[in-house]
This record gives structure tokens, sequence and C-alpha cells, in this order.
């Protein structure tokens, strides 16, 4: 699965007497955001990390242009078409997309909504294969 | 009140207005039309709880008074709520919930791109994570506006009486009191006459769009920033923290 370093959600490590991981939201509302939080604290712990303290980053605001190459590649696997790249203003204004599908990568594709099971996703169809699918919006 | 006051009962009024559409929004789920409108209203709502989670617990931080997030949504009064009048409106019909968003959303976009160059860091970042966020939120009410106005007679009868029900809610988003003016003079913030007529602007165009026709009624309702509210309120901060009240220190 994709990790929380390839959807460039930890912004900074630093290792001291304890250490401090800090992570940025992708929404505000995502529902995951505590659990990812959980998750960190937990997986240092397991390690032996005694105090882990989590910082919320704000700012820059977290993008999807920030997911790395492998992030992507991982979603696409996954079934989930990846954000396009450096079109978050473009998308957000004009909403003009071309998004090929995941399973068979044909571009005769269509939006079936604007909102997904999540805050950052879209419901797509493919109208070659039939799959249907979602799309990691642009933000 | 000193300006550091003012900018944290500010931040406090944001959060109000976030959470109090967010629950209105909420009151939604499940009673959509369709099930694309249920998605795109949840998704929305949770922006909205989102923001006004960042919104109170940076007012909670800078009040030190020990208060949480939570204590601000659920163990204030109505009147302590400061939200604008027009974010309690009832949900109505859909014509109605959908003019709602429209005008709120138009003027939100708006303050929260000025809010994100304000000289205080932390009111700028939750702007800025926040703006992108509402961008998707007038594009998706502006265009239900044009397909409801544009639409059939019915629809177009219906949501005409919507804009005219709600438009007298719209003059206090832009009626500058004391905090308005200390985060103006003080922090940066926007310029709330300057911000009214680039609203009316695109107001006007979505509403052309829409072959409607813009309300000329100046009579304008006031009151929600000060804590005096419509009658609506009262009922929704009752269904809000009813569970809160009933059962203290309740966790999951």
């Amino acid at each position: 699965m994709v990790s929380i370093m390839e959807l460039g959600i930890v912004r900074d490590v630093q290792c001291g007497d304890g250490v401090v991981v800090s992570l940025s939201p992708t929404y505000s509302g995502c529902p995951a955001t505590e659990a990812i939080e959980a998750n960190v604290i937990a997986a240092l712990e397991d390690r032996g990390v005694a105090d882990v303290t989590i910082k919320r980053v704000l700012s820059p605001p977290w993008t999807t242009d920030w997911i790395s190459d492998a992030g992507r590649e991982k979603l696409q696997k996954y079934g989930i078409a990846p954000p396009e790249r450096g079109g978050s203003k473009q998308a957000l204004l004009h909403g003009q997309r071309c998004i090929p599908c995941p399973q068979c990568d044909s571009e005769n594709t269509e939006v079936v909504s604007e909102f997904g099971s999540t805050a950052c996703k879209a419901s797509y169809r493919c109208k070659d294969c039939l799959e249907p699918f979602e799309y990691f919006k642009c933000i | 009140m000193s300006s550091a006051q003012a900018l944290t009962g500010y931040i406090l009024r944001l959060g109000d207005n976030a959470l109090i559409l967010g629950q209105r929004m909420l009151e939604l789920v499940a009673a959509h039309p369709e099930l694309e409108e249920e998605l795109a209203n949840a998704n929305f709502a949770l922006d909205y709880i989102g923001q006004a989670r960042l919104f109170y617990t940076y007012a909670a931080e800078r009040e030190g008074a020990g208060r949480s997030e939570d204590d601000m949504a659920y163990l204030r009064a109505e009147q302590e709520f400061r939200n604008l009048l027009l974010v309690e409106q009832p949900n109505g019909h859909f014509g109605d919930t959908i003019v709602r968003q429209v005008l709120f959303d138009a003027y939100y976009l708006l303050l929260l791109g000025a809010l994100a160059l304000c000289s205080d860091e932390r009111l700028a970042e939750i702007a800025a994570r926040a703006e992108k966020e509402v961008r998707y939120h007038l594009r998706h009410s502006s265009q239900w506006l044009v397909r409801l106005g544009d639409g059939t007679e019915e629809s177009h009868r219906k949501v005409q009486r919507s804009l005219d029900d709600l438009w007298r809610y719209t003059g206090e988003m832009f009626a500058a009191d004391e905090l308005d003016d200390t985060l103006r003079m003080s922090f940066d913030g926007p310029d709330l006459e300057t911000m009214a007529s680039q609203w009316l602007t695109n107001i006007t165009a979505i509403v052309d769009e829409a072959t409607l026709t813009l309300p000329q009624q100046t009579g304008m309702a006031r009151g929600g920033k000060q804590g005096i509210h419509t009658e609506h309120l009262g009922y929704l901060i009752a269904e809000m923290q009813y569970l809160r009240r009933a059962y203290p220190g309740v966790t999951w």
C-alpha cells in the first residue's frame, strides 16, 4: 500500500531526546488524520521510541503535487487513478480532465460523480473495460 | 478589548460559521435527493467540521482558559455563538440549500483568500488550507444554481424565491464590526467593503448565467455576529449539544 512518506504527508522528523514527527493533514476534515497520527506513534513505540510527539503542520498546505512517483504507481496498482501532476489550480478552476483507466489504461473514461467514498476522490467509469474506479482529485 | 483578544474572538467566530454550517449540512445526510449529492454534501460537511476544529483549537489555545475545541462546540449557549445569520437558516428544499451555499461559499472563498495573507501565521495557514477546499464547494453550488435557475419553470420559480428570501442575510457578511476592523487594521486582514463589491460581481455573474434576477432588497438582517440569532439557531444548538450535555464527560 501507499505510505505516508509517498503521499507527502510526513514533512519532517526530528530526533533528539524524543522524536518529533511533523505531519500535514490533506483536507481540513480528513477523518484519517487522527488514525495516521496514532499509527505513527504506535509504529515508533514498537521500535522502542518512548517519547513521540506529533506536530501538525499546515503551512504550506498539503497538495497532491507532493505525492511521489512511487506513490502514484502504487495508487494506480491499487486501482485508484492518481491525481494529475501540476494540475492543481487548473483542475480546481476548470475541471477538464482526461483520466486513464487504472485497469486497462484506456482514456475513454467518464466521471460518474465528483465525490466518491472519501473527500479526496471522485468516482469514474471506464467505457472500454466497463470497470468503475476512483480518481484522486487534485488539490 | 485588546487586539489580541479581538483576534481570538474573530477566530472563534470563524469556527462558529464553519460548525453551524457543517451541522446544517449534516442534517441532510441520508436525506439528499440523489446519491451524488449525498456524497458531495457529506464530503463538504467534513471539510467544514474540520475547519471548525482547527479554528476552535486555535481560539481555545489563545484564550488560555483551559477550554477545548469540544467545549467551544458543545458547551456554549446560543448567544455565545457569533455565526452569521445566513449559515443558521434551515435547509428547506434543495433549492434553498443551494442558494444558501452559493451566497456563503462566494463570500467564504474571498474571505479565506484574504485571510491567507494576514499577519497572523496560524490563521493564515488554516485559511490557506481551507481555501483550496472551498473552491470545490463554490464550484459545486454555483453549478447547481445554474442548473436550477436555467432549469424547468418550477425549479426556476422555486430557486428565485430562495434567492429573494435569503438575500436579506447577505449584508451582515460585509458589515464590519470591531473584530473585523481590528483584523484589518492590526493584522493585515480583509477590507470588507472591497470584498463586498467583488462578491456582488461574482454573484451577479452566477445569477445571470442561471437566468435569475438579482434581488433589489436593501434592508438587511443583522445580529448573528453579536450573538443575537434568528429563531432557528436554538433548535440547531439543542440538537447538536444534547448528547454532550445530557451525559457530561461522555467519550467514544
